[in-house]
């Protein structure tokens, strides 16, 4: 255990202060969410999902296989007229029970999401949780009213949505995927990701709770052979995804030619501009929650941190006090900043990256943390002496790990901040407000953060510039996407 | 005596100035030689665009509606020179006065303040999406490329446009009106050629942001969709605009498909 220093010498200790897991009510195996019940696999397999912060199974799932997935999407085509022939208000009703039933069980989705994905405890529970639960409450107050939030056309349903969401919110990803789809009228397939499916299967459990109609929402886990397979099923009418880049120019490619309405939530580089006006202790406290929320495994994270030259020496010695601080360990602890890294194959990921920024000159330091024998874990690292074109300025790592560049002039941070295929976000730290709105203008970022970072709600729209993908999740500009207008 | 007419060159409009292909090759259409514009062409072109879009877009909306109403102006005046039948031309021009006022609309349907759930001013703007490509339908010539080319200039952006082959006159005439209507140099590009061989090289620049097809051919749809996939850039399909009533009869559509909706947050108090 660390024992952190603050400024005044006074030395704080952390006890253990770890999360009951008594309350989670867990299968020891799960099937496939298709026509409202669990179904055993008819071509799929069975896989455990693992816990990364002990590398020991949880439970059992299944994968779907080709007619599975087929079956999926046949289920959803029988519902999808009965769910669009709903009154909207009953739509509404149902994603309304659905808010309300996330929010009462919300301790417990919170312990199975950190304990599958390796996220604090503190973050599922303050932040994923309420927000997943927030989408449905946002999304089914629109169902009875989406043409004010099309510019008052006239809408219908697309039909059947294909929906595969990341590993790194699993349940928060699934609440921006299905509660627009649903209260659009459209019926849902979607694909939660390989190593943290579990979640998305207790909220197909909330659906059994809530009633809603058989086959409205299919709950599919599989690998990426799943994914690829889902969008390219002749049954469906839409397609949204959130995953990387280049997984989401593949799924462009297979749509070619196809006319099915697609949405891409992809990877980013998001710059986080610190100028030498900027209120330095709050910056930090920034920068710190825009890398290392979620151990960095966040799309939007501020993993490139452009810094002003004249600051840059007193931001990153307060950054790296601030890092040594930072309590890395156990998810289930109330306590932890940073827990497990999701995946043997994540963790691999970025200690390639990190040995590249090393290789390529940069200056690596990691937090000398102590970290647990078992599972995945990775400390907090800067790099320093980065140039713009080191794999670790332009590549996305997905870990805690942050890139310092440092800048002179204004037009020049906004071209620092822009040279990237990416656009996801941005965050700019100043104290003049004028200078914030003017920064925050210019850059080619879909969501920009003025001194703060990571801030997200159901009712503002979020999603990227460039090869950040297209469409928004979130407000009315999340409800187009499900719709066709006229 | 009868005086010895003088007759019009046809050229690419590329970067505010009238060009020949970079290729040297032309088409002959009703007696005129028209360039045949090249792949190099495109990347001229995608590139001056690139250079206008920033300026384009920092103008006031106020400014670019009329601007865009200036086009309707000059089109107007200039109504019998075009190529076109004249109710075509009239279409043309009251979807420039359409669009033109768009401009400083598009911000108040499209974006507001979110109401989130925190101490929080938050807001969503939409934003152009930079340089946009117009594959423009074999028929209408003139229509079918003004009511692709007008949103997508009324929205912020600078557009490549590749006239119809079969047709390319009356969007190379549509370069000259434009060329006198206060729209800066780079904002609209006009290309005629061979669509097989311009729209690929069209839809697959890395440094384009959206495409918007009105070819109306599917297996070309198909390889511009496969060739946008590369990078991420976004794609609009549409059949042919016919009549004005087509051109406005959904604009949300055409603006949000070369539109990025921006979400900005900025703390209230402490």
């Amino acid at each position: 255990m660390t024992t952190p220093q603050t400024r005044t010498g006074i030395v704080w200790e952390y006890a253990p202060a770890p999360e009951s897991s008594a309350h989670v009510r867990l299968r020891g195996s799960y099937g496939l969410f298709i026509g409202g019940e669990f179904r055993d696999p008819l071509d799929g397999t069975r896989v455990a999902t693992v816990n990364p912060a002990t590398e020991e199974p949880i439970a059992e799932v299944a994968f779907a296989g080709p007619a599975d997935l087929r079956a999926a999407v046949e289920a959803a085509r029988a519902a999808q007229p009965g769910w669009a022939g709903l009154p909207a208000l009953d739509r509404g009703k149902y994603l309304f029970r659905i808010a309300r039933l996330i929010q009462e069980r919300a301790r417990e989705l919170a312990v199975v999401e950190s304990m599958d994905g390796g996220k604090p405890v503190r973050e599922s529970r303050d932040v994923d949780i309420p927000l997943a639960a927030a989408h449905f409450f946002h999304y089914a107050g629109w169902a009875d009213k989406l043409s004010y939030g099309v510019g008052g056309r006239e809408v219908a349903p697309l039909g059947v949505a294909a929906q595969i969401v990341p590993w790194n919110f699993p349940l928060l990803m699934a609440a921006w995927k299905l509660a627009p789809a649903l209260a659009c009228g459209n019926t849902a397939v979607l694909k939660p990701a390989e190593t943290t499916p579990l979640t998305a299967l207790l909220l197909a459990e909330i659906c059994q709770e809530a009633e809603l109609p058989e086959g409205v929402m299919a709950i599919v886990p599989g690998d990426g052979r799943t994914g690829a397979a889902l969008v390219r099923e002749p049954g469906i009418d839409k397609v949204a995804f959130t995953g990387s880049t280049a997984v989401g120019k593949d799924i462009q490619a297979a749509l070619a030619g196809r006319a099915v309405p697609l949405t891409l939530e992809l990877g980013g580089k998001s710059a986080n501009v610190v100028f030498e006006d900027a209120a330095l202790d709050q910056a930090v406290e920034g920068i710190v929650n825009g890398i290392f929320f979620n151990q960095g495994h966040v799309c939007c994270a501020g993993s490139r941190l452009l810094i002003q030259e004249s600051v840059a020496e007193q931001v990153i010695a307060k950054l790296w006090a601030r890092m040594g601080r930072l309590r890395v360990g156990d998810p289930l602890d109330k306590n932890t900043d940073v827990g497990a890294i999701n995946s043997r194959e994540q963790l691999e990921r970025i200690e390639e990256l990190v040995s590249a920024g090393e290789g390529e000159g940069a200056v690596r330091r990691s937090v000398a943390c102590e970290l647990p024998e078992r599972g995945y874990w990775f400390a907090p690292t800067l790099f320093t002496e980065v140039a713009p074109a080191h794999r670790i300025a332009v590549e996305e790592i997905f870990g805690p790990v942050v890139s310092v560049l440092t800048f002179r002039t204004q037009a020049e941070a906004i071209q620092k901040a822009n040279a990237s295929p990416y656009g996801l976000a941005a965050g700019v730290w100043t104290d003049k407000g004028a200078k914030a709105f003017e920064v925050a203008s210019a850059l080619q970022a879909g969501v920009v953060w003025q001194n703060t970072y990571n801030r997200f709600d159901p009712s503002a729209a979020f999603g990227g510039y460039k090869e950040s993908g297209f469409g928004r999740e979130g407000g009315p500009a999340g409800l187009r996407p499900y719709l066709r207008v006229s | 005596m009868s005086r010895l007419a003088v007759r019009k060159t046809y050229k690419l409009f590329v970067g505010g100035a009238f060009v020949r292909s970079e290729s040297g090759r032309y088409d002959t259409h009703h007696g005129f030689h028209v360039p045949r514009g090249s792949r190099k062409d495109v990347r001229d072109a995608v590139r001056a665009a690139r250079g206008a879009a920033g300026p384009w877009a920092a103008r006031t909306a106020y400014n670019r509606g009329q601007i865009l109403y200036r086009a309707a102006e000059a089109l107007e005046s200039r109504a019998a020179e075009i190529g076109a039948p004249a109710d075509e031309v009239e279409a043309s021009i009251d979807t420039f006065v359409h669009y033109a006022g768009w401009t400083d609309k598009l911000q108040p349907v499209l974006g507001g303040i979110n109401p989130v759930a925190a101490p929080f001013l938050s807001f969503s703007l939409p934003e152009p999406t930079g340089v946009v490509g117009v594959v423009a339908p074999e028929a209408p010539a003139l229509l079918g490329l003004v009511a692709e080319l007008a949103p997508s200039i009324a929205a912020g952006n600078a557009a490549v446009a590749i006239v119809s082959e079969s047709r390319p006159l009356p969007g190379l005439d549509l370069a000259e009106v434009l060329g006198v209507s206060d729209v800066p140099g780079g904002v609209v590009n006009l290309l005629s050629g061979r669509r097989g061989e311009l729209a690929p090289a069209l839809a697959g620049h890395h440094d384009l942001n959206a495409v918007v097809d009105a070819s109306g051919d599917p297996p070309l749809g198909a390889e511009i969709d496969r060739l946008a996939a590369e990078s991420v850039t976004r794609v609009r399909h549409a059949s042919p605009t016919t009549s004005y009533t087509d051109a406005v009869a959904d604009p949300l559509s055409r603006l949000e498909a070369v539109t990025e909706l921006k979400t900005a947050w900025h703390p209230v108090g402490a």
